[in-house]
């Protein structure tokens, strides 16, 4: 699924990385702590997410995440926006919450995520 | 070649920005993607650390054509129990940390999990040193 595909399917707003738009995304990851985004292994990744804050597009970033979704409506500063353009990131902001927009992209086409085992 | 930084305790919004420039001065050298991740993942995770249970300290990185070695010095409170804190889901963070998006309980084993050696040595009231090797499958161009 294109990058344009997760916009018009979360009915965002991209903040930043137009030049994004076509690259392909094939799994997702939800999480609000970031040691859980550090413990996911998949490639071409989505990451959503409700914590709005530097650490965010950093952990993002250090994982090679291209793609940055903040939930509920929450809309990144402007500082935390540019260090994502000097990334070469996009940054797309959503109203809907993390369930609704998790499940979104899944029925429309997104699969990947991480499984573990229960201990 | 030898990096250095002075990693504050005081300031969370800067916490990463020393992975991050080890980052890509392992891209520029032109190591293997995947070991510069695991490399991003380790530094990360102990530079977290280093700055909310710490209270921040020095971190230093120092790479060759076929390894990375990272030191991560702090004078901090110390671990404990060692293996407890290696556990996953064992964490100490207060709820703001929670709130920052720390304190899953994962960070010590997402080292362990992306390093090739991992070494703890902490002292209750004295500090923590963790140092992280990663070995390069495909050797860097050399000095950057
Ligand atoms: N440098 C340190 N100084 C003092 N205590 C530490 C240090 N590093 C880790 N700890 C202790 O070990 C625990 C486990 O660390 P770990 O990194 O696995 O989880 P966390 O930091 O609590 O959460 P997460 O890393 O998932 O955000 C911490 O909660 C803390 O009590
Ligand atoms: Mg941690």
């Amino acid at each position: 699924m294109k990058v344009r595909d997760i916009v018009a399917t979360l009915d965002g707003i991209l903040m930043t990385g137009e030049e994004l738009l076509d690259v392909d995304i094939q799994a997702a990851c939800g999480a609000d702590l970031m040691s859980d985004v550090m413990a996911f292994v998949k490639e071409n990744v989505v990451l959503l997410t409700g914590l709005v804050n530097p650490q965010s597009i950093r952990t993002a970033d250090l994982m090679d995440i291209r793609v940055v979704v903040y939930v509920r409506g929450k809309v990144p500063p402007k500082d935390m926006v540019a260090e994502a353009t000097r990334n070469g990131m996009a940054v797309i902001s959503t109203k809907y919450s993390m369930f609704l927009a998790c499940g979104r992209l899944y029925e429309a086409g997104i699969r990947g995520g991480g499984t573990r085992e229960i201990r | 070649m030898k990096l250095r930084y002075q990693v504050s305790g005081d300031d969370l919004s800067l916490a990463g920005k020393a992975s991050s420039e080890v980052k890509r001065a392992l891209g520029r050298l032109g190591v293997d993607p995947g070991a510069i991740k695991r490399t991003a993942v380790s530094m990360y995770e102990a530079e977290m650390n280093m700055v909310i249970h710490g209270g921040g300290g020095v971190a230093v990185a120092e790479f060759s054509p076929e390894r990375i070695v990272i030191t991560m010095e702090d004078s901090g409170p110390g671990i404990a129990d060692l293996d407890l804190a290696m556990q996953e889901g064992y964490s100490t963070a207060p709820e703001w940390i929670r709130e920052m998006g720390f304190g899953a309980g994962m960070g010590l084993p997402n080292m362990k999990r992306n390093s090739d050696e991992l070494r703890i040595e902490s002292e209750v009231g004295k500090g923590t040193t963790v140092t992280i090797v990663i070995i390069f499958s495909v050797p860097g161009g050399g000095q950057a």
